[in-house]
């Protein structure tokens, strides 16, 4: 991440000033700053509100209930994570949001898992192989349905929108189970975190 | 008939699970307002966490944008992509989609509105939009919500996977139209 970081922003700047852009992405410094925090701050009502949901819904056992039912596929996926974790429930309502396209409520529930998986790692300032488990399954956006391009080829007169669907679906899934695959094979050669705390 | 279909999930899938939740609860004497309430309370916290997370990719990302050097890239890669009888118009697409959500979505929207439905270009870059996430941001929020930094081989899969897609979208797009 230190070299992807560095590199981003170095190359912006060089590219920029060879582009004569350079006013452009100084600029893009101070509004992307304040996009950041736009971005967060939008993102406060809503997860008070989910994770207010998830409370409730792990007090009356409804996410113990969705645990159990997924169990077969989330011991193979997260094999570090003790069974009756709440993780497990909040990773497989995070999933089952992203699938039908409530985006919404899946990335506060997927941050509730986060802060249960992180509870779990041995080194709280490096990503746990479930960490990047979970995150895999949520940088390769599963989707049954992408709403928003259909709306888009709506607008533009597109004649049959939906049999875009289909292949989305097709390569969807086959992002999804790309990234976990790879995940699984990093997790075996990468080099184990180390013990502290 | 099964976009109808969809469309009654989406539409009623967050009232029902509401509704399930509350009820389940109430039925299980859990303090339905309390619980709330001490849940929701972690709400600004987690989103305030996050912000120097989202500083520093968002402002990275944004200086990239603005360099130009998406276009220059686009340029180059134009002729080999051409041999996949990919589109140059598309390439900006695969870019930015790993990148920023917003960007590939106004990518996608001026790609449609100018090309119109009927070229191949709108439906490779729809399946492109549509089956992908934005891998920087999701990172930074998820892993910025619990103060991780070293993200060990997460950026890595995540890249790789969105590469294969993007490979899978050209290779089903080229088969179906």
């Amino acid at each position: 991440m230190n070299y992807i970081f560095y590199f981003l922003i170095v190359i912006s700047i060089i590219a920029g000033a060879i582009n004569g852009k350079l006013t452009d992405v100084v600029n893009a410094i101070l509004s992307g700053a304040e996009l950041s925090v736009k971005v967060a701050f939008s993102l406060i009502g809503i997860m008070a509100f989910w994770l207010g949901m998830m409370k409730i819904a792990e007090k009356s056992g409804v996410i113990e209930i969705i645990a159990k039912i997924i169990k077969p596929v989330t011991k193979r996926l997260f094999n570090e994570i003790p069974e009756d974790s709440p993780a497990i429930g909040d990773i497989a309502m995070n999933f089952s949001a992203n699938a039908i396209g409530l985006a919404n409520a899946a990335t506060p529930i997927g941050l509730k898992a986060m802060e249960e998986l992180q509870k779990l790692n041995k080194d709280k300032k490096s990503a746990s192989n479930a960490m990047c488990m979970l995150l895999a399954m949520n940088t390769a956006g599963f989707q049954l349905i992408p709403a928003t391009v259909i709306a888009v080829l709506i607008g533009i007169g597109y004649k049959n929108p939906t049999e875009i669907i289909a292949p989305t679906l097709l390569v969807t899934s086959i992002t999804f189970l790309s990234a976990v695959t790879l995940s699984k094979i990093f997790e075996k050669f990468w080099e184990p975190q180390k013990e502290n705390d | 008939m099964f976009h109808t279909f969809m469309n009654v999930i989406s539409l009623w899938a967050l009232p029902v699970i509401i509704i399930l939740i509350l009820t389940v609860g109430l039925f299980k004497k859990v303090p339905l307002y309390e619980t709330f309430t001490d849940g929701a309370k972690d709400g600004f916290h987690v989103a305030v966490n996050i912000i120097p997370y989202l500083v520093a990719i968002i402002v990275a990302i944004s200086m990239l944008r603005a360099s130009g050097i998406i276009e220059i890239a686009s340029q180059i890669l134009a002729p080999a992509l051409n041999l996949f009888n990919v589109p140059a118009d598309t390439i900006p697409v695969m870019i930015v989609r790993s990148l920023s959500g917003s960007a590939a979505l106004g990518v996608f929207s001026d790609i449609a509105h100018t090309l119109g439905p009927d070229d191949y270009a709108t439906k490779l870059a729809a399946i492109m939009v549509g089956s992908s996430e934005t891998t920087f941001y999701v990172l930074a929020v998820y892993f910025g919500s619990v103060k991780i930094s070293k993200l060990r081989y997460a950026l890595i899969v995540g890249l790789i996977a969105d590469f294969i897609g993007i490979v899978a979208a050209i290779s089903v797009c080229n088969l179906m139209f």
